[in-house]
């Protein structure tokens, strides 16, 4: 996948004159220290990151760790001191004001925490709002308003005034607004914070639907942890304006890497976070007669035979394997097992160990890959993993 | 004992009288120039006010204010022209507006603009901020000694107190306004790629109106009891009535002036307020007027035909 967005060293001292703290931070000082010692507040620590074109990259952070002004510094609502944004090799950070107006215009657009509608607009005139700064006729600009309503659900919403609306609404209109522009990178600075549960992860749902379509690039800045494993295909926790864990979601929960990661990892669901195919055993091919193959480990537990199509037909125990093994012709089988796809999560997996004695794990073709055990499922949902086990 | 008078040993007055002298000689042109344009838009407006003919501008003023603030206010208005017409002060009454309107243009074009620069440089506000407070906190009679010396005498430096007068609050509420707009509403401008021209007038302006009217509020009455206060420097209107009035030891028409000032001032109020008020969340002016130019009380966002409520629609 191609790089979209690179940040690389980037700093940012809330001062007209950041070169003595810059210098501090770089030699290793802390936020506190630069604030100790020049009374300036320090947003952002050396942070440097690269999102793919087409990733929903999530910035995680406690309020206070620099994760807005980080998405802020993108489109330069805050001035970065130092460092570099490449937006596909264009350094945002020296453009003069008016190539800036035309990235904010063409390039990046923004979702709100709060909305950031226009009260004395119609939901239409919202939604056409970055159109007209950028001076496209009204009958096409009405148009093509009219259409991401239609997107985000609310075609018949355009007359109201957005005080008429829901904060879910309200927030869908924003959201019409920054994709009415066509820009490939869309900011979304806590966009969901201000909506209640139930609605926001309607919205999530939405935004999942509508990124699969729309395929941008998408900042999405959170304090939710939740709400980062669940849109995100990368994570970047940042803490103290310093970035300090990024990954996918699954590795991060895997390996903390810190006690404040670990600390945001542990209430998470694992089970909802990890696929069948994460803590499968592999199988292979054990023996093989005409007709049928039998797929095993070295592990204990039951092994499952398929037929010449590849379809599972039975499982046979260690002992039925073992005088297969020997050349004994083929047990009756055991169709007590299940099969599940491997991307399934571990919670909707979860329930056939209850009436099944074995759970296959197919892969997208729909060939049998490996063996899922009720153990192993246990011990990856359990929190911390087999570190965080006391033996008494 | 040693007296605060024996501290009265330097010549200001003197020194002023002086300087006052040096200005008016010297300087004569700027002022000449200051005052041109009020004079001459005064005096077009005291004629186009007085060549209505009674009926037709009660009527006409009721329809307007019907449209811009309601029934009962549109009611109130009728009436108190009607009664000012019967107490036999309505030319004076129409010469007091034209200094009040004159007095709104005036400080419209000048105070708003004023108001914008404050807001958008610090740097601007610090200069204009104490030449407010010393405009607001001097008394209204107090302006009367330099524009007599200044000015002249009569109705037309009288209209140039007026304006000065006036000025301060709009330029507070215009500053006011456009800085109270929602940092989060000015950030979306500029995310979107708005210059500094565009997040003026289609973010800045448009939601600071409610705040510029309650400013404009503010300036009328101000102009209302300033165009009193100039009937002492010879400017005509109702002011000129109350002061002839007191100086006859005649109550009878000093009281027929007051009621008329307070009659006028209501209505001016109350017009000006409804019109700060009309619509929570900005858009008030340009509400009013679609209501005066379409005759309907609808709101814009009536037209579409919209029954569900916002929870059943998500």
């Amino acid at each position: 996948m191609t790089e979209r967005l690179k940040i690389e060293h980037l700093y940012k001292v809330f001062s007209e004159r950041p070169e003595r703290a810059l210098e501090m931070l770089r030699n290793g000082a802390t936020k506190a220290d630069v604030l100790r010692d020049t009374g300036q507040a320090v947003g952002l620590d050396d942070v440097s990151l690269s999102v793919p074109a087409g990733a929903m990259y999530m910035i995680m952070g406690l309020s206070g760790s620099g994760k807005s002004t980080l998405a802020r510094c993108v489109n330069r609502l805050n001035e970065p001191s130092a460092g570099r944004i490449l937006l596909d090799d264009t350094d945002i950070c020296t453009l003069d004001e008016s190539a800036l107006r035309g990235v904010r215009r063409n390039r990046i657009s923004m979702v709100f925490q709060h909305f950031a509608l226009l009260p004395n607009r119609r939901v239409i005139e919202n939604v056409e709002f970055g159109l007209k700064l950028r001076g496209m006729a009204a009958a096409a600009r009405r148009k093509r308003a009219e259409h991401m309503l239609e997107v985000v659900g609310l075609a018949h919403w355009a007359g109201k005034m957005p005080h008429e609306l829901s904060g879910g609404m309200r927030q869908r209109v924003g959201l019409a607004r920054a994709l009415a522009t066509d820009a490939d990178i869309l900011i979304m600075d806590e966009a969901f914070s201000a909506l209640d549960p139930l609605i926001r992860s309607e919205m999530q749902d939405e935004l999942l639907r509508l990124q699969r379509t729309l395929n941008k690039t998408i900042l999405f800045i959170t304090h939710d942890f939740q709400e980062a494993l669940k849109l995100g295909t990368r994570i970047a926790i940042m803490s103290e304006g310093k970035l300090v864990r990024e990954g996918t979601p699954q590795s991060i929960v895997m390996e903390p890497g810190s006690d404040y990661v670990a600390a945001f990892t542990r209430d998470v669901d694992r089970a909802r976070l990890f696929s069948a195919g994460s803590s499968m055993t592999s199988l292979v091919p054990i023996v093989q007669r005409d007709g049928w193959t039998v797929l095993g480990c070295d592990e204990p537990g039951p092994a499952f035979v398929i037929d010449a199509d590849s379809r599972v037909i039975g499982t046979v125990s260690d002992q039925q394997l073992d005088a297969l093994r020997g050349g004994a012709a083929l047990p009756s089988l055991d169709s007590m097992f299940a099969c599940v796809p491997a991307n399934t999560r571990l919670i909707d997996v979860a329930a056939h160990f209850g009436n099944a004695r074995a759970v296959g794990i197919l892969d997208e073709s729909g060939r049998l890959v490996g063996r899922l055990e009720a153990g192993r499922v246990l011990a990856h949902i359990g929190a911390g993993g087999a570190n965080g086990v006391k033996h008494v | 004992m040693f007296k605060a008078d024996d501290l009265a040993v330097l010549p200001v007055a003197q020194w002023i009288q002086t300087a006052i002298q040096w200005i008016a000689l010297n300087l004569r042109p700027i002022f000449l120039v200051i005052k041109w344009p009020i004079q001459k838009l005064l005096e077009a407006n005291i004629d186009a006010l007085h060549a209505v003919p009674f009926p037709i501008f009660v009527l006409v003023c009721a329809l307007v204010v019907w449209r811009v603030a309601g029934k009962a206010i549109a009611a109130f208005t009728l009436i108190g022209l009607v009664v000012i017409a019967v107490l036999g002060v309505w030319s004076d009454a129409i010469t007091t507006i034209a200094l009040i309107v004159t007095a709104i243009v005036f400080c419209a074009v000048i105070g708003i603009p004023v108001g914008v620069a404050c807001a958008r440089s610090e740097r601007v506000w610090r200069i204009v901020q104490p030449i407010l407070d010393i405009m607001q906190t001097t008394p209204t009679f107090v302006y009367l000694v330099p524009v007599v010396m200044l000015f002249g005498v009569g109705t037309v430096p009288g209209e140039v107190a007026v304006v000065i007068a006036a000025m301060p609050p709009l330029i507070r509420f215009t500053n006011l306004g456009i800085r109270m707009v929602d940092h989060e509403l000015v950030e979306a401008g500029l995310a979107f790629g708005a210059d500094r021209r565009q997040l003026l007038w289609e973010v800045q302006l448009p939601l600071a109106v409610p705040t510029i009217l309650g400013g404009l509020n503010q300036t009328v009455l101000t102009a209302m009891v300033m165009s009193v206060v100039i009937s002492m420097i010879g400017a005509e209107g109702l002011g000129l009535v109350v002061l002839q009035g007191l100086g006859r030891l005649d109550v009878g028409q000093a009281a027929i002036g007051g009621i008329a000032i307070v009659l006028l001032a209501m209505m001016l109020d109350r017009v000006t307020q409804k019109l700060a008020r009309s619509q929570p969340g900005g858009g008030a002016l340009r509400d009013a007027m679609a209501r005066l130019i379409r005759g309907g009380r609808g709101d814009t966002a009536g037209a579409l035909p919209e029954e569900r409520s916002p929870k059943e629609a998500l």
